[in-house]
């Protein structure tokens, strides 16, 4: 069984709009500071499926290897903090992942199975 | 039921946005000696060839979601064939289960998506709930 490991991924000042474009998720609230105000969030925030991308992603070096993956999403993830992802492997290629900003849980109760 | 055509340069556009390096998702080349006929799309490319089939049921007013509320809960994919550039991937979405909890309304859709071949390449469950 792998050991626990922690992966640091830092959300660069323009991931959302890379993400935006290559998802063709345009929300403002991913997008401007303002807007994001206007409705209650404290600054543009992240998209929820680019960190559960991160999450996907630091399973593996091979992107073919992840079976399934299932999470909550909980905090607002913003640019331009570290998220911290831990994976926790067990059993038959499960692995529990849970990813943290600021001490803010962005992702939890993430589950991965990966193809062994 | 939708169909997406997956480009090569959406597949790289992806794989940058989310910071995958791996040369199967970017380098024709490398896909091929990999035994792919095209660049691989990383696993969560789902959530792109999948949204258009789902948009028209999260909308439809039957279902009932106030979208400027709409809050992403939970997200679950499950990964069978894998995706290249040039397939042809058709999706049908459905909501599987409506329900009220302390106000908020709980949404859960489901898709489904198959290539071409009619091989199926990726199950989703999204987990939407209303504020």
């Amino acid at each position: 069984m792998a050991e626990h490991r922690e992966v640091t991924v830092t959300p660069d000042r323009f991931v959302t709009y890379r993400y935006a474009g290559a998802s063709g998720d345009f929300n403002p609230i991913h997008l401007d500071d303002e807007f994001a105000q206007s409705v209650g969030l404290p600054s543009k925030i992240l998209h929820g499926l680019w960190t559960m991308a991160q999450v996907a992603r630091v399973q593996s070096d091979d992107p073919l290897a992840l079976k399934s993956l299932s999470v909550q999403f909980r905090g607002l993830g913003v640019p331009e903090k570290d998220i911290t992802i831990a994976l926790k492997p067990g059993e038959d290629g499960v692995v529990a992942c849970e990813a943290v900003q600021d001490g803010n849980k962005l992702v939890r109760r993430g589950k991965a199975v990966l193809r062994i | 039921m939708s169909t997406y055509v997956v480009g090569r340069e959406k597949v790289r556009e992806y794989a940058h946005a989310i910071g995958e390096t791996a040369p199967v998702c970017h380098d024709v080349e490398a896909a091929r000696a990999a035994g792919f006929a095209d660049v691989v799309a990383p696993p969560m490319f789902a959530c792109v060839y999948s949204w258009a089939a789902l948009t028209p049921v999260v909308l439809d007013p039957e279902t009932g979601v106030d979208f400027s509320r709409l809050v992403h809960g939970g997200q679950e994919f499950t990964w069978h064939e894998p995706v290249v550039a040039g397939d042809e991937i058709t999706t049908t979405a459905a909501l599987k289960e409506k329900t009220e909890k302390a106000g908020l309304g709980y949404f859960t859709f489901t898709t489904r998506s198959v290539n071409q071949r009619g091989e199926l390449v990726c199950e989703g469950e999204w987990l939407n709930i209303v504020r």
